[in-house]
């Protein structure tokens, strides 16, 4: 009865741990066939109904993206009648969204609001005394839904407002070029360039800013990191007020990576302690400082720590020149002490566009300015000037991407296809925009070609 | 006193475009029908611009055509001009218009009519339709004539109460002076049929042999023979021209002198007009920054000196008329026919109807035209010729015949008429079609024809130009799925180069070569890759090879709006009774009553929630 696909993550994403994706349909097993690789010899094709398997969820180039536990149940005996898939991811909030985004690559659809509910109860899994029930969630949930979606559109409202004051314009152009070609002639094709790429580049805008968005409710990946003994774990202790890390003055005390999770001014950080980057023989710190790398890698914010007492060393700049300074917090911990090697000159010539907090965690100096850094580092300073405070979640997200990609096309096809298929992709990003806002925005094209064309003969 | 005249299956009322496609459906579908008509001498009367086509319009004609309909047929042999227009913009948008001779028109039309089996022609205006039951019952005439029926055909466009206004000059009348139709609306009324009003107008006529025509454009016909009947014989007519002109700031200074005597700024008209057709007192005050605009002079006929002025459409004072006749370049000393004027009608509000364009009241009661708040004449046609079809199947006892949006043009009207509520006349546009690819002026028969055939409308002859066409048509495309070439072939290396295109990379069929916009079907021809075929047919495997991604894109697309379209919304569901279901969408569901899920999601103020419940509601009914 249902031809498409469906997924949704069915525990609400929050404080890491596990979580659920829901994934239900005819066609599901062979396309999370493609994104699951199983530990047993064994393909999930080949599995029967209430099975449980271990894997891994992998990227389009074969990485992994989290071990997962994923349970098979055969249509019927689930809990929508059909096929379903349950992925219980272990990896925190940002690998739940990964795995699922990977469930939409493949071509699965993100669930609407109680859609589960509702294919489970129209496939006859319900007892028909609940319908009622049901019907006040879909309610519920699609009116507020539409609600709660538009009211978080208040904030980027006018860019999408703007999105689709342009995609109407583009459209009324086309469109009454071909109802009214002898009052209005030929389009302009230059013109119509120009205002694609204006939706364009604000389609951009707001996508990225989704992106940021994500960062405000799946939480921020920030990894400290330095040569050792420079101060690295009695930061982390510092921030989560609490002695997780072990401290010492002997240098290379932390091996492993540890993390805990804290709240920065509203934005939820994970925030990982790794061991100090230097040159060793020793297997086991060696291992650690490997851990190290790769954490760095994947972190959203880095913060770079170095000591006062020392200087700046050969050891510190060979990180500062491995790591993406784009990310970069740099803090001079050990301030309280009486000989201070780092000058104002020095900080100023080496680190000149990157945020320098100058600290004492023994002294509990400079905290507040850290954190005043990392905040304003996700407000502004990952896009840097747009100044948009805006939240869009993952559904106003594709159906941004779903539309621009039409603007893309049509940008493509612009001049190299006649109208009435230039048509296509202009009216269908009008009409995948309307999505974001629950307007039919294709009627409203029509009053607009009366409102900018003298038409009629 | 009223006297029993006689008894017929089907009554249509009005004999204007959208009361002869009714009338001659049902005739030729069996049914015994009575054309009843205020005047015989105007039948088929275009009451404003001599012209039938152009985007979305040709489509309705092409669709009206294979359908069995006689407006294509009628056009071909009236016509003093035939273009394509839209040429350089693609397929779906090309269509053609034709300037129609409006005399002869008429008389075409005449004939036809009086020359088919089983259809009666009456010159009576009808005052009161009778019900029983709200069943329809008779209808009778002014003169006391009473005709039993069980199905009405009401085709009365703008003669229901109609008023005439030029100026300060007014008075109750239909179009080109003819009488009003004022008993009939009343009659609607009392059935419980809620009526609106509108407003349309036309522009003066002019005597052509005091136009100069030295200070216009001229604009000839294509030299091309076109046709808009897939079975009208090849024309060979002489083609006539029109003649380009356009308004000056001196025009345009009358009007705003004259401004508080316009009638359409003064309060005076309450009807709503078309904006795509507005009056040209309307463009001077709303684009105050144009200081001209364009005005075509065209032919009313070939044996008549009366033009008409496209553009000028107005309901200033007469004197005022004359003026601004006389401040466009070609016309200071124009000698005016016919002044402009502007009419307000009564119109039946359409979502009163079904998608059958049945009453949802009255058993047996049909409107089409412009009674239903539509404009054009191949509007009203094409509504015409499905209420015709509607009233006879019904007196078959029949299932009606409903075209989907997917489908044809005439789906997409008759869908938005019942739908969304207009508050200007309706006018069909290619951009109301969200299937436009599809639906094209070039397939209209391959999309229709059978389905014409299965109504009992498409006869013999018809019907075996058709089977033609599509054998011819599979050959063809056949052939050039078949015959492929190398990049070792050195014909194809050279036609390429010849054409600044690409060589070829791997095995290529002459159907996937079509696909580059530097290569034409016809050139295979002269290349001797492909027999000859005709040009039909040639056009069409050209389109269809060209724009097949597009095409089956839309083809997706159809096939996804196709699934809501069928869950079907049992006739005696009871909207108050479905749990939960918005206010709102209660009262609009119960006012359009929509025959599927999908006709219920286009209402606008019904929300997707909604639909899930109704979803869920229908599920549940059936177990
Ligand atoms: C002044 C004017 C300007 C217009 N301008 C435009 C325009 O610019 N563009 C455009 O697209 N369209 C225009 N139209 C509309 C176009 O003419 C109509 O849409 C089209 O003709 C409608 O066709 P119809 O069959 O519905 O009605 P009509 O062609 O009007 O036919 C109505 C028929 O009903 C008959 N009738 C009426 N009442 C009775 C009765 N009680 N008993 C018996 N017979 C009756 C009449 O005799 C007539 O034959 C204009 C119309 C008018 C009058
Ligand atoms: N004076 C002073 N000493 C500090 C400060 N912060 C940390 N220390 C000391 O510096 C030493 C190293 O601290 P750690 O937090 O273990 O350093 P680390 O960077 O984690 O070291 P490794 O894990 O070995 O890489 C300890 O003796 C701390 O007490 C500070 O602000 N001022
Ligand atoms: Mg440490």
């Amino acid at each position: 009865m249902f031809r498409e696909d469906i997924a949704a993550l069915s525990t609400p994403p929050g404080e890491g741990g596990i979580g659920i994706i829901r994934v239900s349909g005819k066609g599901i097993i062979d396309k999370i066939s493609k994104i699951f690789i199983p530990f047993s010899a064994q393909e999930i094709g080949q599995r029967r109904g209430f099975s449980l398997n271990l894997g891994w969820i992998i990227d389009d180039d074969g990485s992994k993206v989290d071990e997962v536990l994923l349970g098979i149940m055969r249509a019927p005996h689930s809990y929508t009648g059909e096929d379903v898939i349950e992925i219980n991811c272990h990896g925190g909030s940002m690998p739940i969204r990964r795995c699922l985004q990977r469930c939409l690559d493949v071509g699965i659809k993100l669930a609407e609001p109680g859609e589960f509910t509702k294919r489970a109860y129209l496939n006859g899994r319900l007892d028909l005394t609940q319908a009622e029930a049901v019907i006040d969630i879909i309610r519920a949930k699609t009116d507020r839904g539409l609600k709660l979606a538009v009211q978080q559109l208040e904030g980027p409202s006018h860019f999408i407002a703007e999105i689709e004051d342009q995609l109407l314009r583009v459209n009324a152009m086309l469109e009454a070029s071909l109802d009214f070609p002898e009052e209005v002639g030929d389009l302009d094709y230059a013109e119509t360039k120009a205002i694609l790429l204006t939706i364009k580049k604000l389609m951009d805008k707001l996508i990225r800013a989704g992106q940021r968005s994500e960062i405000y409710r799946d939480g921020l990946k920030a990894v400290i990191c330095g040569k050792p003994n420079v101060g690295k774990s009695s930061l982390l202790n510092a921030l989560v007020k609490k002695e997780k890390a072990i401290v010492t003055e002997i240098p290379g005390t932390t091996r492993d990576v540890v993390e805990d999770y804290i709240n920065i001014r509203g934005i939820p950080v994970r925030i990982m302690d790794t061991a100090g980057i230097r040159q060793t023989e020793d297997i086991v710190e060696k291992i650690g400082v490997e851990k190290t790398r790769e954490v760095i890698e994947q972190a959203d914010l880095i913060l770079f720590v170095l000591d006062a007492g020392t200087g700046i060393d050969k050891e510190d700049m060979d990180i500062f020149q491995e790591v993406d300074q784009s990310r970069l917090i740099v803090m001079v911990n050990k301030e309280d002490l009486e000989r201070k090697e780092i000058s104002e000159e020095k900080l100023a010539e080496l680190f000149r566009d990157i945020p320098v907090i100058r600290a004492s965690v023994q002294k509990s100096i400079g905290i507040e300015a850290l954190e005043e850094a990392v905040e304003s580092r996700v407000i502004q300073g990952m896009l840097p000037g747009d100044g948009m405070e805006i939240m869009i979640n993952l559904r106003q997200k594709n159906a941004l991407i779903r539309s621009r990609e039409q603007v893309e096309s049509a940008l493509i096809t612009l001049g190299q296809v006649p109208l009435d298929c230039l048509g296509v992709d202009i009216g269908g990003a009008l009409e995948t925009m309307g999505e974001i806002s629950g307007r039919t925005l294709k009627d409203e094209v029509i009053d607009r070609i009366f409102h900018d064309f003298c038409i009629g003969k | 006193m009223n006297y029993e005249a006689g008894k017929y299956d089907v009554v249509v009322i009005g004999a204007g475009h959208a009361g002869c496609e009714a009338a001659l459906a049902s005739a030729r579908m069996g049914c015994s029908t009575l054309l009843v008509t205020l005047s015989v001498e105007n039948i088929a009367l275009m009451p404003c611009n001599p012209s039938i086509g152009g985007p979305a319009k040709a489509q309705l004609v092409r669709e009206i055509d294979a359908l069995g309909g006689e407006m294509g047929i009628n056009i071909d042999k009236a016509n003093i001009q035939i273009r394509l227009i839209n040429t350089g913009k693609g397929p779906a948008v090309q269509s053609l218009r034709a300037q129609a001779d409006k005399h002869e028109y008429g008389r075409e039309m005449i004939k036809t009519i009086l020359g088919q089996k089983g259809l009666h022609l009456l010159m009576a205006e009808v005052e009161e339709i009778e019900t029983v039951d709200e069943k329809v019952n008779a209808i009778v005439t002014r003169t006391g004539a009473r005709y039993q029926c069980q199905n009405v055909v009401i085709t009365t466009g703008t003669y229901l109460k109609g008023r005439i206004i030029a100026g300060e000059v007014m008075y109750d009348g239909g179009p080109g002076n003819q009488f009003p139709a004022v008993k009939l609306a009343d009659s609607l009324r009392a059935m419980g049929i809620r009526l609106g009003r509108f407003k349309t107008g036309t522009p003066p006529r002019v005597d052509r042999k005091s136009v100069n025509f030295s200070k216009t454009i001229e604009m000839p016909g294509d030299i091309q023979p076109w046709r808009f009947s897939y079975i009208s014989p090849q024309p060979v007519r002489e083609q006539l021209s029109c003649w380009l002109t356009h308004s000056t700031p001196e025009t345009h200074r009358i009007v705003m002198d004259n401004i508080e005597r316009a009638p359409l700024f003064t309060g005076v008209i309450k009807g709503k007009g078309p904006r795509y057709c507005p009056s040209f007192e309307d463009k001077v005050v709303r684009f105050a920054h144009k200081s001209s605009h364009q005005l075509f002079i065209e032919p009313e006929g070939r044996d008549t000196d009366e033009m008409y002025i496209q553009g000028l459409n107005t309901s200033l004072p007469e004197d005022v008329q004359v003026q601004v006749l006389h401040s466009i370049p070609g016309m200071e000393e124009v000698r005016m026919i016919r002044t402009g004027y502007a009419i307000e009608y009564d119109y039946v509000i359409p979502s009163q109807a079904k998608l059958s364009l049945e009453s949802k009241m009255v058993e047996g009661l049909f409107t089409a035209g412009q009674i239903n708040g539509t404009s054009g004449y191949e509007e009203a046609a094409a509504q015409g010729l499905i209420a015709g079809i509607n009233a006879a199947l019904k007196v078959q006892a029949r299932e009606p015949f409903i075209l989907k949006r997917s489908e044809a043009y005439i789906g997409v009207m008759i869908d938005d008429l019942i739908t969304k509520e207009s508050d200007e006349p309706y006018r069909l546009l290619t951009s109301r079609a969200e299937y436009r690819l599809l639906l094209r002026q070039d397939n209209a028969d391959l999309r229709l024809t059978e389905k014409g055939r299965q109504i009992g409308l498409v006869d013999d002859f018809r019907w075996a130009i058709f089977t033609e066409k599509k054998k011819s048509l599979a050959e063809g495309t056949h052939l050039l799925h078949k015959t492929t070439f190398t990049p070792a072939d050195k014909d194809v290396d050279k036609y390429l180069t010849s054409k600044e295109g690409a060589p070829l990379r791997d095995k290529t069929s002459l159907w996937e070569m079509l696909r580059r916009t530097e290569v034409k079907i016809e050139d295979y021809l002269n290349q001797g890759w492909l027999p000859p075929f005709q040009p039909e047919i040639l056009e069409q495997m050209e389109i269809q090879a060209k724009y097949e991604g597009y095409i089956n894109k839309q083809q997706e697309q159809v096939q996804r709006f196709e699934r809501m379209e069928s869950k079907r919304i049992p006739e005696d569901i009871d909207y108050n009774q479905v749990y939960s279901l918005s206010n709102e969408s209660v009262q609009r569901l119960n006012e359009i009553r929509p025959q599927s899920l999908g006709h219920a999601s286009r209402i606008a103020g019904v929300s997707p929630a909604d639909i899930n419940i109704l979803l869920i509601y229908l599920a549940k009914r059936r177990n």
